[in-house]
């Protein structure tokens, strides 16, 4: 295999495996800041519970999201260097801040938030949780941008030694697909967090151990839920349709199946790709929808993929297709689900339909896929570009790395991270099931007798 | 500019080496120090609310070199391939050897961690330190500004070179012992009793070891590199630098045995940041010195485009005093010493 390639598998894989973690802690955070208002509001120490409990989730997770995050900021210089050398000088800004701003935030805090909580006081303690949700977010803000300027190039000039150089800080700071990009992503990690929320209560309440947890968790999420599928249907996913359409219309031809431009194309639900016959298989389309979604009008004109030279479209074209339709299919299914489930809450009924609750719980690995697919929808979007109409994918590698060598660490990475999913998965295994019951709010590691001993300290391990 | 660049990475290199050097350190003499499982437990604490954030700076200031020199960002990144990536694997194991192994009592897993956090803390620092090794000998840049060295070759520091050789493995073994040291200093500040004392042990011993691999790499690099000392004859008061690592390792020698084990971390720290300085100071205006002295990667040749290099410089000053600020709070709030046994 041809380095190129073996390049773009580790980096995919790497990064495709980073963002299982970083999206639970970024859908956790405001979650847990939540739970840590209404206990101060209500004065309930239930929800402190339920705030100390979710904060165990987010602190395994995020040491996952720490060891993953690292090695993709290396491969940038490692796999990608020639790619590096021409947009470090842009990109590296965002990066750099991202550690600056962003991770010198969560790391100093999260010891803070987890060990804290007797020493600091409850004030002082939802401070230092939403400093770590601001932490999480301001992360996700800054690799979006980075991400955003490698989609639409903004603020940037080339330079005599082929080179990108900056030219306005503000403009790749504030890039507008950074905004919509933002907007759309975060509220897919919001997802991923309520869904998990909702789903661990649904099996407290089905399996009948820590049933007023359960309920407690249920009642949160699919609030939480309910409000974060619908934002990224509307306004947030069609504003990103939106964006596509206006600045990278061959890719949006690819997302939909669209082969010819049409009068008034249609939008479609099902269908196969035939990539020799260029055309789809079993289509199911709804008539004149895509036209109007994308330029309100029934019968607006949308280029399809013939419109443009065969150099510039996608290079995987029905896996692009497949990501972008599972995302839009499983995120209509959300909206379905959370809705009733909110509508059953609010007529009391939703704790007692248990084919309800069971579907709540076996939701909960869905949000992840969506979020992956549409990452995949991004990046495979993106080609043959690495940096939208400027640089291709296949400049970008280590001109001297060759694919032996690049072969060694993808395997390496796929044996490290095989051994980090199980204890991944076996640690939450145990989180689940000791539960929330009885969490006690922790000292410090290094405790020296606590001042406030509001309770007396437990040992929350076993 | 962009000696001020320079200078800014450089800095949050040692910042780096200094922080999270006492964390590799406890890593390598965590069973000298730590006899038994409440002991070893009692070590990881002492570095389990800071390490995370000492390791931000590596991440900080990689991101810091990519942006100011996106040159030497991707000729290092790339030519250093396998190390880099394996020095990836031992940070994801060391940090699961910290943060995994109180999530279990059970007496196995618990050995289990210990024994991955100090495996791959020793192998943490002597990579660190054929890393450091292989930029002051120099790299084989080829005239596009990239290169590729394999592990090994024939261990001879000229011609086809690999990342170790006998000239970068004895700077890893500098740095072993440094880093040793370091961490044994910060544990000897944070232990009492007999943790304190066997911390202090393996710096009275530790010390001779490194004074004698101190002198015998300065006659290395000297070998190796003599244009090293061009810049010390061009400006005299670099000479004042290994005046200071002197006065370190005197300092460090003292005041272990007087017990002060607060100045004798500070001593090792500023042992670590001048070592690093003296190779800096020596290495500028180049930054990746390439065996084809024409082909040498300097700030000059490597450095991003000025605009964003004299924004950069606003956000960067306003981040790192708040970064700092952060820091000086987190190791207030976990100062004072751990207790074996303690809680959690
Ligand atoms: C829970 C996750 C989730 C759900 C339910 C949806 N999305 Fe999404 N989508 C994402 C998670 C996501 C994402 C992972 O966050 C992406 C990848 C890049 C980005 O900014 O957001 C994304 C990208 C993305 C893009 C941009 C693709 C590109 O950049 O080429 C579009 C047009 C949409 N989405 C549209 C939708 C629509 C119309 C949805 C209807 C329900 C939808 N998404 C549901
Ligand atoms: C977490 C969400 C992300 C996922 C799931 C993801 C997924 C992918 C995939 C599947 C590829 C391979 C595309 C191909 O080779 O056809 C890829 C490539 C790449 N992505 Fe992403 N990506 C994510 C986020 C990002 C971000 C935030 C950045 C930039 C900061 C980025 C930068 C890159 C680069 C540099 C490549 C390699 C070059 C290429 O193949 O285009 N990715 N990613
Ligand atoms: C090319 C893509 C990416 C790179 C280079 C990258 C880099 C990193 C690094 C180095 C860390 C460790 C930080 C630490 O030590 O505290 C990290 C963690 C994190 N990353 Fe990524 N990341 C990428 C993709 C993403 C994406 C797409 C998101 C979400 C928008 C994201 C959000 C986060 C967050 C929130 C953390 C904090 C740790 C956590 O909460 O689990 N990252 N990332």
């Amino acid at each position: 295999m041809d380095p190129n390639t073996l390049d773009r598998l580790q980096f995919a894989f790497t990064v495709t495996y980073h963002y299982i973690f970083p999206q639970l802690t970024m859908g956790l955070a405001p979650l847990i800041v939540i739970f840590k208002s209404l206990a101060i509001w209500k004065k309930d120490e239930r929800w402190n519970e339920a705030a100390r409990f979710w904060g165990k989730i987010f602190g395994i997770t995020f040491l996952f999201g720490v060891v993953t995050g690292i090695p993709l900021e290396f491969q940038f210089g490692t796999n990608w260097a020639a790619f590096s050398r021409f947009a470090g000088g842009v990109i590296g800004q965002t990066l750099a801040m991202e550690g600056t701003f962003a991770f010198f935030l969560e790391s100093a805090f999260i010891g803070l938030f987890l060990f804290g909580e007797k020493r600091l006081g409850q004030k002082l303690h939802w401070l230092v949780a939403f400093l770590l949700f601001v932490g999480t977010w301001l992360s996700g803000w800054f690799i979006i941008a980075t991400n955003a300027w490698m989609q639409h190039p903004v603020g940037y000039e080339m330079a005599a030694d082929g080179s990108v150089h900056l030219t306005s800080f503000w403009s790749l700071v504030l890039n507008e697909w950074a905004i919509y990009q933002y907007l759309h992503n975060m509220g897919g990690a919001f997802v991923t967090g309520s869904f998990a929320v909702a789903a661990l209560g649904a099996f407290y309440i089905l399996s009948k151990k820590q049933v007023e947890y359960g309920k407690l968790f249920v009642k949160a999420g699919v609030i939480a839920g309910c409000a974060g599928s619908i934002w990224m249907l509307f306004p947030s996913g069609d504003l990103q349709g939106k964006m596509i359409a206006e600045h990278q219309p061959v890719t949006l031809a690819a997302m939909e199946g669209l082969f010819e431009s049409e009068q008034g194309a249609g939008i479609v639900l099902i269908g196969q790709p035939d990539m020799e016959k260029k055309r789809l298989d079993n289509a199911i389309v709804i008539p004149n929808a895509l036209s109007f979604i994308t330029y309100r009008r029934w019968d607006a004109h949308v280029r399809g993929l013939d419109a443009f030279p065969e150099d510039q479209h996608p290079t995987n074209i029905p896996l692009l297709y497949y990501s972008f339709h599972i995302m839009v299919g499983l995120g209509t299914i959300f909206i379905a689900v959370m809705v009733i489930a909110c509508f059953w809450l609010w007529r009391g009924k939703l704790f007692t339909s248990n084919w309800l609750l069971w579907i709540l719980m076996l939701l909960f690995p869905f949000p992840f896929i969506a979020n992956t697919v549409g990452w995949m929808t991004a990046e495979l979007g993106r080609q043959p570009w690495l940096v939208y109409g400027l640089f291709r994918t296949e400049q970008g590698h280590s001109p001297m790395v060759s694919g032996g060598n690049v072969m060694f660490t993808l395997l390496g990475f796929f044996g490290m991270y095989t051994v980090l999913s199980l204890l991944y998965i076996f640690l939450m295994l145990r989180r689940i099931e000791h539960g929330a019951d009885e969490l006690t709010p922790v000292g410090m590691p290094n405790s020296v007798p606590t001042v406030d001993a509001e309770r007396e300290i437990k040992e929350d391990q076993q | 500019m962009e000696t001020i660049w320079f200078m800014i990475v450089a800095f949050m290199i040692v910042c780096y080496v200094v922080l999270d050097g006492f964390d590799i350190g406890a890593g390598i003499v965590h069973y000298f120090v730590g006899r038994n499982n409440a002991e070893r437990e009692a070590v990881i604490r002492a570095i389990g609310p800071v390490w995370d954030g000492n390791e931000v700076w590596l991440l900080a200031a990689g991101g810091t070199l990519y942006f100011a020199f996106p040159v030497l960002y991707s000729a290092a990144f790339s030519g250093f391939y396998l190390p880099l990536i394996m020095v990836l694997w031992l940070l994801i194991m060391r940090a699961a050897g910290i943060e995994l192994r109180h999530q279990l009592h059970n007496e196995l897993w618990e050995n289990f961690w210990d024994f991955v956090f100090a495996l791959s803390s020793i192998l943490l620092a002597i990579f660190f330190g054929a890393a450091l090794g292989n930029v002051i000998r120099g790299v084989p840049l080829n005239s596009e500004g990239y290169f590729f060295e394999p592990l090994f070759t024939h261990w001879g520091t000229t011609g086809e070179t690999g990342i170790l050789d006998w000239f970068t493995l004895l700077s890893g073994v500098v740095a072993f012992v440094a880093l040793a040291m370091h961490g044994a200093a910060f544990l000897a500040h944070k232990t009492e009793g007999e943790m304190n004392a066997r911390a202090r042990k393996v710096i009275s011993l530790g010390w001779f070891a490194l004074v004698l691999v101190t002198i015998g790499s300065l006659f290395a690099v000297i070998y190796v590199r003599p244009t090293i000392l061009d810049n010390y004859y061009a400006m005299p008061v670099g000479w004042l630098i290994p005046i200071g690592v002197a006065a370190a390792l005197a300092a460090v020698k003292y005041f272990n045995s007087t017990g002060n084990d607060k100045a004798a971390f500070l001593g090792t720290s500023g042992y670590l940041a001048l070592m690093l300085g003296g190779a800096v100071f020596g290495v500028y205006p180049n930054v990746l010195p390439a065996l084809d002295p024409a082909n040498s990667l300097t700030i000059y040749n490597a450095k991003a485009g000025a605009y964003g290099l004299s924004v950069g410089l606003i956000w960067w000053s306003i981040g790192i005093v708040i970064a700092i600020g952060y820091f000086v709070f987190l190791f207030r709030t976990f100062k004072g010493k751990v207790t074996v046994g303690g809680e959690h």
